[in-house]
């Protein structure tokens, strides 16, 4: 798919939010491409700035930081675009699961309402169409009697069943994008696998891109097309999704890879990247992952590396990149 | 919507309170000193009326059969007569009662006009500008006293301008609205100053809210945003508010009936103090009870109507 021109491009974004006159550099020049139909995985700790950065696609981000870069939707640049014109794209072409069920949905409003809402801002269909088509969401995203349950509020619904309420808001108007932010890790296990075939499947059928944010490289090396890697509000590196997992390139995805315990033998202890991610306020000068690598060598302390291309479609951002045989062996 | 047990629940719920103010009012007059009998009647009551007044009201009797007729009395609606007025205080109560109820929804009324748009101009410009410029004129307001902001009011618009009438209230509704707008702008620059400050710190909270985000992430327009999603979440808080400074209100009310000289049951209180008027005093006590009582209801019921997580039943 990789060779279809994107419909959406990323380039140079930043978003920058203040706390208490300090300058927070949640996202730092983030470029990465996503083709239709394409699934990109987007890995990282805790804070490295996934949110962040799908809310800064969909314009979320501009009123709490400054942001800056370009977002081209189909060619048009909508990183500065007016709220007024940005919000027929927001529901309609590009969709966003938010990370946290429990708190995403409005507790005054009743889930029919909350998803009929996105039709009538999107779409011609009528009262009684709105309400088949909402009943159709319902029923797709799994949810049992879904006709019975338009009236009732998200407090009668469980974490999983909410989640599922969302992905069916979020599918409503047939976007061409999903961002979906962690859409599985406030469920637990059985239910996620449900939920992320159910996103997978929809995505085919009806061929949408789809931003994946999560935690779980398992999950990412079944479903991504392409991986992106996140630290401290940069991308460390990005490729396709068997390159960057099976030949990591940079220090921290192979760390990434080892913690995942498929690649470990069995009954060892499971592997974590010591050390902790950088306080924002203070990032290092060089490269930000540099206080917890052991490639490191003088000069990632005095300046960052930059993320540079390494081959078609795939860059790391590291002065001493893991070769395929060091990676093979970690 | 609340069910109409959980209404009736609620009305059960009252009997405790109101038969606490019950004894609070009994004991008022029963602990005076001196004659109980004479501070009902007034000093200048007759032996013949005296001596009814302790047939009525049993106060030759034990303390508790003396409750009991208080009780029952009040409860088929006798509550004595008003000295000062020489009437029957519940005649008395229920001629004045509605101006002041008229004074206090005009006062609500108005604030929620002044306060709702400015709160969220002041809460969508946070820290900037127009936010400082509105709360520092709401600031100034709340530290006035009322009556004090009702002479200004009476002096410049009434007296001199004669914008306003300087008392009284009118009689059909529109005549009302003018006598009235003066006493009702005095209580509302207060209240409103109130519901100003909560209703802005709510919406700041609730624009913050996940679910506010995701309703833009859904591209609702920002009318909807704003009034279907913020507004609706930040009122109940604010609504709540109100209907629990029902006596702060009512306080103020009171003086401005008084410098305004509107005849609701606010003003009725003070002259029935200062003359000592002790059946008045007291069903204006119980009016006072029972009207903090319904607002909370009412305040309930809003809560439960526009909260689905509140419904009881
Ligand atoms: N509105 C905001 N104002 C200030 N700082 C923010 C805001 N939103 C996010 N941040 C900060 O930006 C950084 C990146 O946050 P982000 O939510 O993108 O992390 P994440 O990668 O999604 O982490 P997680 O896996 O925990 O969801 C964090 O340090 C966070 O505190
Ligand atoms: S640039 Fe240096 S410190 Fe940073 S990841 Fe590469 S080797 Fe490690
Ligand atoms: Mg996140």
């Amino acid at each position: 798919m990789s060779d279809t021109q994107p419909i959406l491009e990323v380039e140079n974004l930043c978003t920058t939010f203040t706390r208490g006159g300090v300058a927070l550099p949640a996202v730092r020049d983030v470029s990465f491409n996503v083709g239709k139909g394409e699934v990109l995985g987007l890995v990282g700790e805790s804070g490295s700035g996934k949110s962040v950065t799908l809310r800064s696609i969909l314009g979320l981000s501009r009123r709490y930081g400054d942001v800056t870069g370009s977002v081209k939707w189909m060619g048009q640049d909508i990183a500065q675009m007016p709220e007024r014109k940005l919000r027929h794209i927001r529901g309609r072409d590009i969709a966003m699961i938010f990370q946290e069920p429990m708190t995403s949905l409005n507790p005054l409003l009743t889930v029919g309402m909350q998803l009929t809402e996105t039709l009538k801002a999107h779409t011609d269909l009528n009262r009684a169409a709105r309400r088949d088509r909402a009943i159709e969401m319902l029923d797709h995203v799994g949810i049992p009697a879904a006709a019975s349950r338009l009236e009732e509020y998200p407090h009668q619904f469980s974490g999983g069943m909410r989640q599922r309420v969302m992905i069916a808001i979020a599918l409503a108007a047939n976007p061409k994008l999903l961002l979906a932010d962690e859409p599985t890790t406030a469920l637990d296990v059985t239910i996620q696998a449900q939920i992320l075939d159910l996103i997978l499947s929809l995505a085919d059928e009806l061929s949408m891109g789809v931003i994946l944010v999560t935690h779980d490289l398992g999950v990412v090396a079944q479903t991504c097309n392409k991986a992106a890697v996140m630290y401290a509000g940069r991308i460390v590196e990005q490729g396709d999704v068997r390159q960057v997992l099976r030949a990591p390139r940079h220090p921290y995805t192979v760390g990434l890879m080892r913690s995942v315990p498929q690649n470990v033998p069995p009954r060892s202890q499971l592997y974590t990247v010591p050390g902790t991610p950088p306080s924002l306020e203070a990032l290092p000068q060089g490269c930000a992952f540099a206080p917890r690598c052991q490639s490191r060598t003088d000069s990632c302390m005095a300046t960052r590396p930059p993320l540079e291309s390494i081959a078609q479609g795939r860059s790391v951002a590291c002065f001493n990149p893991v070769t395929d045989a060091q990676g093979a062996a970690a | 919507m609340a069910s109409i047990q959980y209404i009736l629940k609620r009305l059960l719920l009252m009997i405790p309170t109101f038969f606490l103010v019950m004894i609070i009012i009994f004991l008022l007059v029963r602990f005076l000193p001196g004659d109980p009998a004479i501070a009902i009647a007034g000093d200048r009551a007759s032996d013949a009326d005296l001596e009814a007044i302790r047939e009525r009201l049993g106060l030759n009797q034990p303390m508790l059969v003396q409750f009991w007729l208080f009780v029952t009395n009040t409860l088929q609606g006798d509550l004595g007569r008003s000295i000062l007025l020489r009437a029957p205080v519940i005649d008395v109560i229920f001629d004045r009662l509605p101006t002041t109820i008229f004074l206090t929804l005009y006062a609500v009324t108005l604030s929620l006009l002044i306060a709702g748009p400015l709160a969220f101009v002041a809460a969508l410009n946070r820290n900037k500008w127009p936010d400082a410029v509105i709360r520092t004129v709401f600031q100034v307001g709340l530290s006035m006293p009322v009556f004090y902001i009702g002479l200004i009011l009476l002096t410049f618009l009434a007296a001199q301008l004669r914008w306003f009438p300087v008392g009284g209230y009118g009689d059909t509704f529109v005549e009302r609205l003018h006598h009235m707008f003066l006493p009702s702008v005095t209580v509302a620059l207060y209240t409103s100053a109130i519901i100003m400050r909560n209703l802005r710190s709510a919406i700041i909270e609730v624009l913050d809210a996940e679910y506010v985000q995701f309703a833009r992430a859904k591209g609702l327009p920002d009318r909807l945003v704003l009034g279907r999603h913020v507004l609706r979440n930040a009122l109940i808080s604010t609504v709540t508010l109100l209907g629990l400074s029902i006596g702060n209100l009512m306080s103020g009310t009171l003086v401005t009936e008084t410098v305004f000289a509107v005849p609701g049951v606010g003003r009725l209180m003070l002259e029935a103090i200062f003359a000592r008027d002790y059946p008045l005093i007291q069903g204006l006590t119980l009016t006072f009870a029972v009207l903090v009582s319904v607002v909370f209801l009412l305040t309930d019921l809003f809560q439960s109507t526009l909260d689905p997580r509140m419904r009881l039943t």
